[in-house]
Formats: C-alpha cells, sequence, structure tokens
C-alpha cells in the first residue's frame, strides 16, 4: 500500500531512551513529529533535551526503543538522515578561520552540492539572517547574536525537510534572542518543520505548535501551550513578594485566597482565574505584600506545577 | 551503507564503502584547503627555509668538519649526501606528527569543525580519510620543496630522489595516521608537549638521521629498528643516493613496516573519531 507522503510523521519516537553508561538520560519517552509543525522539548538543563536532539539527527546512537526520522532507521540510514536535516547545535561549531560565506559554500559542499548552487543558496541565505553586509568578513569578531544567524542560514543550505534546534537563542541578549525568533518565525510560516530544544518558556510559548515538558528524561507533558496551560494552571497568577523576613511568619494565611499556592524561596505565587479578586481578598486578610504582579500563567508555571522545580534553576 | 556502530554507539569494525568515500573525504580537504588558503605564504616559506638552515648548518658547516677525515662507513659520500635523505624524512615525519595533533584537535575541540561536518552525510570514516588525504598532500608539498633545496645543494646522487618525495610522505603518514587516533582520544593539547619530548625528538635523534645507526652501542641499535623514521631514513637514503639495488628487500620491508602502521593507524583513527563525534 503507498504511503500517504503528507500524513507521515517526521519523527516517530516509541520508548526512546539513552543511555551512558549507568546512568539513563532519556528515560523510554514517546512523541511524533507531523509535517509542518513546530514542536519544542521545553524542560531544565540535563533533562535530557540533548540527547534526544542528538538522536534524531544520527549523531548519537540509541540505547533503545524504537525511532524513525523522515521515514528512515536512524541505525542503518544515518548519513542519508542527515542528508535532509538541518542542524543548529547548541554550540556554534562554525570555522573561524573562514568567512561568514565561505562557511556557507564549504557547508553545501558537505550535502554534495555544486560550488555555483552553493553559492546562489549561500546569498540568498545571509540575506534572509541579514548578514549580506558582513559576507566577506571572518567569523570570529561577530556577535554572539550573528554566530547564531548564521549557524541558522548554515543549517539552512541543504533545503533541509526538517531543521533541529538545540537551544538557539541560550547566551544571547534579548535583542539578539528577538532577532533570532524573528527568523524562526518566518521559516515556520514557510511551512518548515521546527524541532527545538529550549530551557525558557517565553521562547517555546512564541515558537511551539506542540511541546513536551521534560524533566529528568522523561516525557512529563505534552500539548500546544495554551492546552498545557489550560491543563496545569490557572488563566492568571497573583504573585506576591513581601519584606525579607516576612515571608516565613505566613504559614496558614494564603490558605482558600486561591485555587493553588506555591511558595518560592523569594515569592509567593497565588493560581486563579481572577488575579485581580485575589489581591483584593489578600487586602481584607490584612496581607501587605512590598510588590504584587498580576500576569497570565505561562509554561513556566505549567512546568512548575508538574515538577514543583523552576526552568531556571 | 555499512553501519559503523553498535547498538550502544561503540564503533565497530568500519567497514569502507570507498564508492561514496570518495566523493565525501573530497569534501573534507577541500575544508582543509580552503582555511590553508590563509597560511599558504607562512608555510611555503618554512617548506623551503627548514631545508636550507639545516642543510647549511649540518651538510655543509658540520659536514664541513667530518669530510675533512671522513669515516669509512661514509663509503665516499660526502656528509651532507649523507644527511639529506634523513633530513629529509625526518621532517616530513616532525610536518606529520604536527598535522595529526593540533590542527586535529582544534577540529574536534576548538572550532568544532568535524562536529560539524558530522551533521551532515559525511561520516566519521570520511572525516578521517579526507584529512588524511589533505596531509599526505601538505607532507608532499613539503617534499618537494625539500628535494628541490637538496638538488640545488648538490646534495643528490640519483634521479630517484623523486621516488624519495613519496617515500617521506608515507613516512610522515605512518606517524599522522596512529597519532590521530590518539589526538581524538585527548580534550586539551597537554599530552602533546610530551609527545614530541619523549616521542618524536628522540626518534629525530636515534633513528640514522644523522649517522648510521651502527654507530650506536649496540644495546641502542634494536631501538632504531623499531623506529618507524629509521625505516623511512633508510627508504629515503637508499633512494636518493641510488643504492636501492643494492638490498630490495630492505626497501619492501620498509614500505611494508611503514604501510602497515599507517593502515592501521587509519583504521584505529575511524574507531576513536567515531567515538568522539558521537559523545560530542
Amino acid at each position: 500500500m503507498p504511503t500517504d507522503q503528507t500524513s507521515q510523521p517526521l519523527i516517530h519516537a516509541r520508548g526512546l531512551t539513552k543511555r551512558f553508561g549507568t546512568f539513563t538520560a532519556v528515560d523510554a519517552v514517546d512523541f511524533e513529529v507531523a509535517r509542518g509543525e513546530a514542536f519544542g522539548f521545553l524542560g531544565p538543563n540535563g533533562a535530557g533535551k540533548t540527547s534526544t536532539m542528538r538522536m534524531i539527527g544520527c549523531t548519537s546512537p540509541l540505547s533503545d526503543g524504537e525511532l524513525r526520522v523522515l521515514d528512515l532507521d536512524p541505525r542503518h540510514h544515518g548519513p542519508q538522515i542527515r542528508a535532509r536535516l538541518g542542524v543548529v547545535p547548541q554550540q556554534d561549531t562554525l570555522d573561524n578561520e573562514l568567512t561568514v560565506r565561505e562557511n556557507l559554500l564549504i557547508y553545501g559542499r558537505y550535502f554534495g552540492l555544486t560550488r555555483e548552487e552553493c553559492a546562489r543558496r549561500a546569498d540568498e541565505l545571509l540575506d534572509f539572517v541579514q548578514l549580506a553586509d558582513r559576507a566577506g568578513d571572518l567569523v570570529e569578531p561577530l556577535s554572539g547574536g550573528m554566530k547564531r544567524r548564521l549557524t541558522i542560514a548554515r543549517s539552512l543550505i541543504n533545503e533541509p525537510d526538517l531543521m533541529l534546534l538545540d537551544e538557539p537563542t541560550t547566551g544571547l541578549d534579548p535583542q539578539a534572542r528577538h532577532l533570532v525568533w524573528d527568523r524562526l518565525y518566518r521559516l515556520k510560516q514557510r511551512g518548515v518543520t521546527l524541532v527545538l530544544t529550549t530551557h525558557y518558556m517565553d521562547e517555546a510559548e512564541q515558537l511551539c505548535d506542540r511541546l513536551v515538558v521534560m524533566d529528568k528524561a522523561r516525557i512529563v507533558a505534552d500539548g500546544s501551550p495554551r492546552q498545557l496551560i489550560a491543563r496545569y494552571s490557572t488563566k492568571e497568577v497573583a504573585e506576591f513578594r513581601f519584606a525579607p523576613g516576612i515571608q516565613e511568619t505566613l504559614d496558614g494565611q494564603f490558605e482558600g485566597l486561591a485555587e493553588r499556592v506555591e511558595r518560592l524561596p523569594d515569592r509567593v505565587l497565588l493560581y486563579a482565574d481572577d488575579g485581580e479578586d485575589v489581591v483584593l481578598a489578600a487586602r481584607d486578610r490584612g496581607l501587605h505584600p512590598e510588590t504584587v504582579l498580576v500576569r497570565r500563567s505561562t509554561l513556566e508555571d505549567v512546568f512548575l506545577r508538574l515538577t514543583g522545580r523552576s526552568l531556571i534553576e | 551503507m555499512a553501519a559503523l556502530t553498535d547498538a550502544r554507539g561503540r564503533a565497530t569494525a568500519p567497514v569502507p564503502d570507498l564508492a561514496s568515500s570518495r566523493a565525501t573525504m573530497t569534501r573534507v580537504m577541500e575544508h582543509r584547503a580552503l582555511q590553508y588558503r590563509r597560511t599558504f605564504r607562512a608555510s611555503l616559506f618554512s617548506s623551503f627555509g627548514i631545508p636550507v638552515l639545516f642543510l647549511t648548518a649540518m651538510g655543509l658547516g658540520l659536514g664541513g668538519y667530518v669530510d675533512q677525515d671522513p669515516d669509512p662507513s661514509l663509503a665516499g659520500l660526502t656528509y651532507i649526501q649523507f644527511l639529506a635523505p634523513g633530513l629529509l624524512a625526518a621532517t616530513v615525519m616532525q610536518a606529520g606528527s604536527f598535522e595529526a595533533a593540533f590542527p586535529i584537535l582544534g577540529g574536534l575541540q576548538w572550532n568544532k569543525i568535524f562536529h560539524a561536518m558530522f551533521a551532515t552525510p559525511i561520516r566519521a570514516l570520511d572525516i578521517v580519510l579526507g584529512n588524511l588525504a589533505w596531509i599526505a598532500l601538505r607532507l608532499t608539498m613539503i617534499s618537494v620543496a625539500f628535494s628541490i633545496i637538496v638538488v640545488a645543494f648538490g646534495a643528490s646522487r640519483s634521479p630517484l630522489i623523486v621516488l624519495a618525495i613519496p617515500a617521506a610522505v608515507l613516512t610522515g603518514l605512518a606517524f599522522t595516521a596512529p597519532i590521530m587516533a590518539y589526538t581524538a582520544t585527548q580534550r586539551t593539547p597537554d599530552r602533546f608537549a610530551a609527545m614530541f619530548r619523549f616521542g618524536i625528538t628522540p626518534l629525530f635523534l636515534f633513528s640514522g638521521t644523522f649517522y648510521p645507526i651502527e654507530s650506536l652501542p649496540s644495546f641502542l641499535q634494536p631501538v632504531a629498528w623499531i623506529s618507524p623514521l629509521w625505516h623511512g631514513v633508510d627508504l629515503c637514503r637508499s633512494l636518493m643516493l641510488g643504492t636501492i639495488d643494492r638490498d630490495p628487500f630492505g626497501a619492501l620491508v620498509h614500505v611494508a613496516v611503514l604501510g602497515g602502521i599507517t593502515v592501521a593507524g587509519g583504521i584505529a583513527a575511524a574507531r576513536t573519531f567515531q567515538d568522539r563525534l558521537v559523545k560530542g
């Protein structure tokens, strides 16, 4: 029976496991990524995100379970799969001894493209990542954000079916992050399938149609950002910060104020569908936080609910 | 497509898939060549400069002294004629060792370009073969430059000096391949200094480069025989002096030893590169 190209998932993982000696980095995770989707792995450092990405990228063999990428088996078809991937690794692997443009040209050659084709695509991609004016410069003096954008351009040189981005904006300043997000968002709109890992909940919310939350080598939840928030959190959150030493004296004072209360070392989070109501009720009880912030729930709150910990510790 | 790893990611015996390797290793070479363009001038200068320096100092300086009262073991040669082939092999050994150490560690650890390659259809084996091919080309350039200088100094006695070029390259590769395998197990260059100090430099001094190994105390002579450099020196010498017809079997043994080390080193490197690139 002929398989329907469009309905086949680009990535199919069942019981996917990665062990290093006795340490289990990825513990029997299941997930699927469909064509055209922006799919995220959200979790703190050490959750197993990078190990999962490296297995998908066919640079690290799986220890157990089942994995199909582009309907091929990474165990036997690594180079064929890698030929159709665009990989943005966590750490830049650019050649600092070459110019910006040369980095793209030589990378295109790895995929067997002709020099003419490499040149044509390199110029197009430099425009796309807004680095055309730096084409002849060496890579080394570029800012971190520019290097990331160059790495993204490089990963696109083979017109990949699937892009793998491992923490694409970690270590960048806010402005540089927004520039990267903007480019990734455009790719997403063009229908490029994106798979990314991140420990930034705002990145996951902005870019991902669907995501899985990873913690301690396992997937603890999956869904769209909106679904996850609806399932694991309330619409709003009231954040109270007290003067030093006060919070510890307030045992039991928050009960009944909100659907759920999380006490973090530096603040108290009160989850409710209407944050303002909570603030008023707290005032009636005689609670006087130094600062009050009412905001919408985010994936950070989802993560806190699922694991009892913050994403960035 | 040959599987390079078992389920646990340990490298299994690599099965070369040469049809596709030839294309992919060429691309690895292309990258190294692109990098080389930036240091081309400096490297050309040292390729010609080093033989001039050594042949002047040792060949003419020391040689002038030795030739006043020639040792019978020189068998009618001037000292510079004896020295030139030894220096050729030794120089190429040093270049081949250096190329297998720092630039390779750089690609694995510093700018990580080999990891970038490994994320594309290029395999660990291709990266090893591509680098070996590139280094072979570099060693050829060095050997050609050296041979031109030897001829200019009038120190060549046979047209077979042309064959001393591939012989020297093979000598260099017999160091490049195993050292590359070792480099892939390292994350810092800390151990390279010791490798050069306790490995390469003693070989340079005790492998018949500057004097026949028969001049060594007899208990040290076996050290020379197990030295890959001695095989290279003796091979280059028999070609450059045109004496290969006296012991063609010995020359064959030299080629087999150097070739064997190169192949074994290359296979080891394919394994250590695979392990290293999988680890990330």
